[in-house]
């Protein structure tokens, strides 16, 4: 097996080859030029450095374009740039942080909301589904899930339905409270600091 | 960058109400965020205000600089970003996004360029030519690792790509540029070789 980057002794040159071999070769030289090649891999495109000339030859290519390409210079923008960014930032303030004002218990409850709505359909579709039902010729259980069958009535009348409901109005609640309550604090902390600096 | 304040001194100064500090950080960084966007767009008058536009945004969102990153890969991602929404707005040459039609243009802007290739006496304007030749995407990648000074990493977030294949990509656009280089300025790139 031939080892990562050590050059093909083969004696088929065809050009399709012989191109695979030159780009195999170019990676392994520019991998080895940014320092990107592991130990081992190095030691042996070093080898080839020192005793292949076809290797020589092409190391000092992409060297050349390396070099030429590290020496570039940035192009400028005109001399005002400075001054009209400073210009227009004057117009703005910095935005306060995005984690400061996304309130980490807002996405909870919003996430809490969706669980709690997601798993009390679960529980009511699968309340609805027919287990012990003839289904001898399939061995899936049958689903009575027909819109036009389905009991409303049942549904918004049913008990896990107000549990549910329950459990929203006392999530809503609790935000509202958090809500009210870091307002509150907001306020407060405004007012002594204003008494202080009085 | 001796004896000039680090990039976070510069931001927090900033953050605690010191407006004029930021200029500090835009004459840092004008002639890489320039040269990026000016790879979009060609035009130097269109790449100024993307340029400008996009410190804008930097000063505006500074808060949101949370240090994870240096300050100039985060930089970058926003240039990288508002120049694909300029180009969006303006309906103009949406190159880095449609690779097919990318292939097409870049042929025929090396036609455009046969006639100059004689009068290309520097090294470095015929880099810039032949950088020119390339996709956007190409020569954002070899922009970001040679004058960005960015690592692969770091391109990968800027171009929300994985390390391995910005290597890939960075490989690639160096084959190509070598490919235009020796295509049309095969009397420099001798020079090269040589030295």
């Amino acid at each position: 097996m031939r080892i990562k980057g050590e050059p093909n002794q083969s004696s088929d040159h065809s050009p399709v080859k012989k191109y695979i071999m030159d780009q195999e070769m170019e990676q392994r030289i520019w991998e080895y030029i940014d320092g990107y090649c592991s130990p081992a891999e190095k030691a042996l495109i070093s080898k080839n450095l020192a005793e292949n000339p076809a290797w020589q030859s092409k190391y000092t290519e992409l060297m050349g374009i390396h070099v030429l390409l590290q020496s570039e210079e940035p192009d400028m923008p005109s001399l005002r740039f400075t001054k009209n960014v400073m210009e227009e930032i004057s117009r703005y303030q910095v935005a306060p942080a995005t984690r400061n004002y996304i309130n980490k218990n807002v996405i909870r409850g919003i996430t809490a909301f969706f669980l709690v709505m997601i798993i009390g359909l679960l529980i009511y579709f699968v309340g609805q589904i027919r287990w012990s039902g003839n289904s001898s010729d399939s061995l899936l259980p049958k689903y009575n899930l027909d819109a036009g069958k389905l009991n409303w009535g049942k549904l918004l009348n049913n008990t896990y339905l107000n549990i549910f409901i329950g459990i929203n109005v006392i999530l809503g609640l609790i935000l509202a409270d958090k809500f009210m309550q870091e307002k509150k604090n907001t306020r407060q902390a405004g007012h002594w600091s204003k008494g202080d600096s009085a | 960058m001796t004896g000039q304040p680090p990039d976070t001194e510069i931001i927090n100064k900033v953050l605690k109400g010191e407006q004029s500090a930021f200029a500090l950080l835009v004459e840092r960084y004008q002639n890489y965020v320039f040269t990026l966007v000016l790879r979009f767009t060609e035009n130097r008058e269109d790449a100024e205000e993307i340029a400008q536009d996009v410190f804008v945004k930097a000063y505006r969102s500074l808060a949101d600089f949370r240090g994870d990153s240096k300050f100039s890969t985060w930089l970058f991602t926003i240039s990288r970003t508002t120049c694909l929404s300029f180009l969006r707005k303006k309906k103009l040459d949406t190159r880095s996004l449609d690779n097919e039609r990318t292939g097409i243009q870049v042929e025929n802007r090396e036609s455009g360029f046969n006639a100059n290739v004689v009068e290309q006496k520097s090294k470095h304007a015929m880099l810039n030519q032949a950088i020119a030749m390339l996709s956007p995407d190409d020569a954002q990648v070899l922009n970001l690792f040679y004058k960005g000074d960015q690592t692969l990493e770091e391109i990968g977030k800027i171009m929300r790509l994985e390390p391995n294949t910005v290597k890939v990509k960075l490989h690639r656009a160096r084959q190509r540029l070598k490919e235009k280089m020796e295509k049309y300025f095969a009397h420099e790139v001798r020079e090269i070789y040589a030295d």
